[in-house]
């Protein structure tokens, strides 16, 4: 898989102003500020229309939890205008609809800001290791498959020391929802640059740019073999809810890597795909079997070759029929669109690249240890113990009895 | 066939070590003659040598594989401190082995290997059983090859085939030359073979040839007999250490009924316990090959929180590497086992050797106030009290626990009385279901709240309603188990944790003395040493010292009983195959002037070195 040809060299370099740490962004204003908990909720929490008001999805007549149920009593404490804090509020708003009781549900961090989240669920979670949450994960979930494990983590914990634990984690597909909020920034240790952090980045720790090369995540995932493959970006908070809860509905590891600013250390990193004056015509929104069209659906992509190309729908050349139709069940589709990386004449894609069913690892483990069962039968301790070559002492000296 | 023509003289104990090429068959001949031995009711010890390459070219020194086998109708401790009779099927075998073997003692060997190509793959530059090098041994050359492919040469077998027999012809010489009955391994045959018969009845054949030869050959001068020895009734199989390990997780997990999760990632010699909790899926357990060491510890801790045993093994590096995690079950207080199998260090040191070098490492190797339970076993058979143990521990108390064992008692084997199930010490586990905090008509759970004995904290499992709840690695708040960056609270928790552990000493049994309850000296050891420990004091008290050991199954908290313990002797002697580790935690713990003897070429202690450096001491 070739990256997408483009005129430059593939990495976000020169896609915006090298910045100092807390400098003004020369990207378009904020159109609004980021907020925080308890804001006016940009979209209502979608209700499912068979399902009178007020009662839980899963139809067991118990009340309908709702997002308070799923805050805890913790001052959330992340930097004002965090991007975090509309990612907190899309899964608390989601998690009442998705109708899994409460105490199954289970957050686990690694550490990084993002990985306070689970302290601010009111559910069961765990702040863990530095990288290592898919591992502490996959033993949970592996032993415990009946509970909705959420894997909360960042750019740096997810990609940088955690690396092998998340592609691991991914091939061995356990049924988990991998929540990556890339900042392409170390916020909590006060800005150092990350492995998303574009070339050329200056830092604390890169006064004179950074010279590392970037990793894609999502191409990351792709390529560990991933079986559910997103992103998102926290100032589309309906696009997020939407992606969060098909990464749910996934059996399989589902990851999602979310655009997140961080306004403190890198502000305005996203922004030309999630400020309204840029946005449209800077990103690409796929959808399952619908043509690939942005720019209001004045622009398309097709193919030419393998090399994806926009073409103008405004004029008589082009129609929507020329366009690419997205499957998201094509690996090599995927790869494509992943490989449409902060490319300056094409858009940045969003929504679900890759889905594939996949037999998660939980399921086989057990499946297994079913099997295993059948035939030898249910094991016996006793008979454990006294297995191989035996052989009585008796208690007088007597004839020895193999 | 028992044609008891010849002198038997009756021997109270005897070393055999068996030792040839890679391809000689030579665990199998040594697994065998212990199997007949077991059956004719001696004591016995074993010690398996392979070579560290997975396939050494032929004949060289570095392709040798051993297995040592020390027998008795005395109680046997240690597989042998000097070989009494080696079987020496090439010369690359001889050269390894000769320095084990006792001054007067019986190098039986296939001269038939001992050509030109043969002595030269071994760097032997003369011959050795030309070149009077072999005075004061008794050597046996016997044409074992010639024989072998003489016995059978109308069997129809490839030379090839007919070669791989010749194991079995030694076998039946050293069961003939020891009085041993040859139906145990007549049996085995016949069922290891039943769907290869001309396989099966060549080995046979062989086998027979190699008794009859003893019986009828005039090198042959006298046989020994070995008398059975006083064991304690019951039913006996013969265990590894890794074996044990595995069962002793087995036997945990059913008497609490928590599923069995184990984390591991290959390394030499853990990876023997994956491969042997693999194959018992059908009591529920949960193997997880991991991509690391660290997401090895890391899912066995997921799993803890989870509600089930969390167990995961290592060796050397690997136990470094799990240290983060490892704290973050101290500060979780979550239950966790971790064994480690101890190999030479530091670094990748000596990967198929045994030391007793982590024992500091166990103890302090985590950053910031982090004390955890630290076990040991002392013995193959204890491998499996000792995991049942640090399983309990780790329950009870809501802690991660180090087990140490070592490469010595992984791959060591000794018979082993099977315990009944129900004598098993219980082990009783109680889940959280309710808040445990009422406070103006409201009720809470409170996570970090405790059991006033054992100081542990509330085990609550997810999926349980009204108790959900959030665990990190962050200071908790003391019962609330919220962050807490409170400096009191901080002062307070790690007290906390502290005391939870030393609480521990509470349930430690009495200390065992053996030897001599009061004296000249005390031996203070640990681990695998026990074995080389005890053999000696037996032996310095017959020639009249007053001498007792104690082996520490506790290393953290200490037994409480040790102080009056020490009063008792003159000289505290702590023996270790290391640099002086527990010495140092008994002179912090105790200040007296214990005294450090280390041994640091991972080779286990000889009973012998122990008696020497004892006798020195007591003479100085």
């Amino acid at each position: 898989m070739s990256d997408a040809k483009r005129p430059e060299e593939n990495t976000p370099r020169g896609t915006r102003p090298v910045m100092p740490p807390g400098a003004k962004p020369a990207m378009p204003p904020k159109a609004r500020p980021a907020m925080p908990p308890g804001a006016k909720p940009a979209m209502p929490p979608r209700a499912r229309p068979a399902m009178p008001p007020g009662t839980s999805p899963t139809g067991d007549g118990k009340p309908r939890l709702t997002r308070k149920d799923f805050a805890s009593d913790q001052d959330v404490r992340w930097c004002p205008g965090c991007g975090d804090y509309a990612i907190l509020a899309t899964v608390q708003r989601l998690l009442p609809d998705l109708g899994v009781p409460r105490e199954n549900i289970v957050f686990i961090s690694g550490i990084g800001c993002s990985s306070r989240f689970p302290y601010y669920m009111n559910t069961y979670g765990m702040h863990s290791i530095h990288g290592r949450a898919p591992a502490i994960a996959t033993g949970l979930k592996a032993s415990r498959p009946e509970l909705d494990v959420w894997i909360i983590t960042g750019d740096g914990d997810a990609l940088s020391i955690g690396g092998n634990h998340l592609i691991h984690i991914l091939r061995r597909n356990l049924n988990v929802q991998i929540l990556l909020f890339n900042n392409q920034i170390y916020g909590l240790t006060k800005g150092q640059y990350s492995p998303t952090s574009e070339e050329g980045k200056v830092t604390k720790s890169s006064p004179y740019g950074s010279i590392d090369h970037p990793f894609n995540p999502v191409a990351l995932a792709l390529g560990a073999d991933a079986t559910f493959v997103a992103r998102s970006m926290d100032r589309d908070t309906k696009h997020l809810q939407e992606m969060l809860r098909r990464a749910h509905d996934h059996r399989g590891a589902a990851f999602v890597e979310i655009y997140q600013n961080c306004n403190i250390f890198n502000d305005g990193a996203f922004f030309q795909f999630t400020e309204r004056d840029t946005k449209p015509h800077r990103t690409l929104f796929l959808e399952h079997g619908k043509p690939l069209v942005f720019d209001e659906g004045r622009k398309g992509i097709r193919l030419d070759g393998l090399q994806p190309e926009v073409i103008d729908l405004t004029d008589d050349r082009w129609s929507v029929d020329d366009c690419l139709v997205y499957d998201e069940t094509n690996r090599e589709l995927a790869h494509l669109m992943a490989r449409i990386f902060f490319h300056p004449e094409l858009p940045q894609p969003f929504g679900v690249f890759y889905r594939e069913k996949r037999p998660t690892y939980e399921d086989l483990l057990h499946h297994q240890i079913a099997e295993v069962t059948a035939r030898k039968g249910k094991g016996d301790l006793q008979t454990l113990l006294r297995s191989g070559d035996t052989w009585v002492i008796e208690p007088e000296p007597a004839e020895v009895t193999p | 066939m028992a044609v008891f023509e010849k002198p038997v003289e009756v021997l109270p104990e005897a070393t055999v070590l068996f030792a040839g090429d890679s391809g000689d068959g030579m665990q199998l001949t040594g697994m065998q003659f212990a199997r007949a031995t077991a059956l004719a009711r001696n004591d016995l010890a074993t010690l398996p040598d392979f070579p560290a390459e997975i396939r050494a070219p032929a004949g060289t020194t570095y392709g040798v594989s051993g297995y040592q086998l020390h027998f008795g109708s005395v109680p046997i401790r240690t597989p042998g401190d000097a070989v009494d009779m080696l079987v020496a099927m090439n010369p690359a075998a001889l050269k390894v082995h000769l320095p084990r073997v006792r001054r007067g003692g019986t190098l039986l060997i296939n001269v038939n290997a001992f050509d030109r190509r043969g002595l030269e793959l071994a760097r032997y530059e003369t011959n050795p059983l030309e070149d009077g090098s072999l005075e004061g041994y008794q050597v046996i050359p016997i044409e074992l090859t010639r024989l072998t492919r003489e016995t059978l040469a109308d069997s129809g077998l490839d030379k090839k085939e007919i070669d791989r027999c010749k194991n079995m012809f030694a076998l039946g010489l050293v069961l003939w030359l020891y009085s041993r009955p040859l139906e145990p391994v007549e049996q085995w045959l016949a069922q290891k073979f039943a769907s290869r018969p001309k396989i099966r009845d060549a080995n046979l054949k062989v086998l027979h040839k190699g008794y009859h030869y003893g019986e009828t050959h005039e090198l042959f001068a006298v046989r020994y007999e070995v008398r059975p020895a006083h064991l304690e009734p019951g039913l006996y199989r013969a265990i590894r250490g890794v074996e044990a390990l595995a069962l002793g997780l087995i036997a945990a997990s059913h008497q609490s009924g928590l599923p069995l999760f184990y984390g591991s990632y290959p390394i030499t010699p853990a990876s023997d316990l994956l491969h042997e909790l693999s194959r018992h899926k059908n009591f529920g357990v949960m193997t997880f090959q991991a991509e690391d060491e660290i997401a090895a510890v890391g899912a066995a801790l997921g799993a803890s929180f989870g509600g089930a045993l969390g167990v995961t093994a290592t060796s050397g590096p690997g136990l470094s590497l799990k240290s983060e995690t490892i704290g973050l079950a101290v500060m979780t207080e979550l239950p966790l086992v971790v064994i480690d199998l101890q190999r030479g260090g530091p670094s990748t040191g000596l990967p198929t050797k045994t030391e007793q070098s982590d024992l500091l490492f166990a103890l302090y190797g985590r950053h910031g106030e982090a004390p955890l339970p630290v076990l040991a076993a002392s013995s193959p058979g204890d491998c499996f009290y000792a995991a049942y143990e640090a399983c309990r521990i780790a329950v009870r108390y809501m802690t991660p626990v180090i087990l140490l064992a070592d490469g010595y008692l992984a791959n060591g084997a000794e018979p082993w009385r099977v315990p009944d199930v129900a004598s098993l010490p219980p082990f009783e586990v109680r889940f959280a279901t309710e808040p445990n905090f009422h406070q103006n008509g409201e009720a809470r759970f409170l996570p970090y709240r405790r059991d006033p004995e054992t100081l542990a904290r509330a085990w609550a499992r997810p999926g349980t309603p009204g108790l959900e709840h959030r665990v990190g690695g962050l200071e908790k708040e003391d019962e609330t188990g919220n962050v807490s960056y409170d400096p009191a609270n901080h002062q307070r928790m790690v007290k906390l944790r502290a005391e939870k552990v030393a609480r521990v000493a509470r349930e430690i049994p009495p200390t065992e003395i053996f030897g001599d309850p009061e004296g000249d000296v005390l031996l203070i050891g640990w681990g695998s040493t026990r074995g080389a420990i005890e053999a000696a004091v037996e032996h310095l008290r017959d020639r009249g010292l007053r001498v007792g050991s104690i082996h520490l199954r506790y290393l953290n908290p200490l037994p409480p009983d040790l102080p009056e313990i020490f009063d008792r002797y003159h000289h505290l002697v702590v023996p270790e195959l290391n640099n002086g580790q527990l010495v140092r935690v008994l002179r912090d713990a105790y200040l007296r002037p214990f005294v450090p003897l280390n041994k640091i070429q991972g080779l286990p202690f000889q009973a012998r070195e122990i008696e020497t450096f004892i006798t020195e001491l007591t003479q100085a």
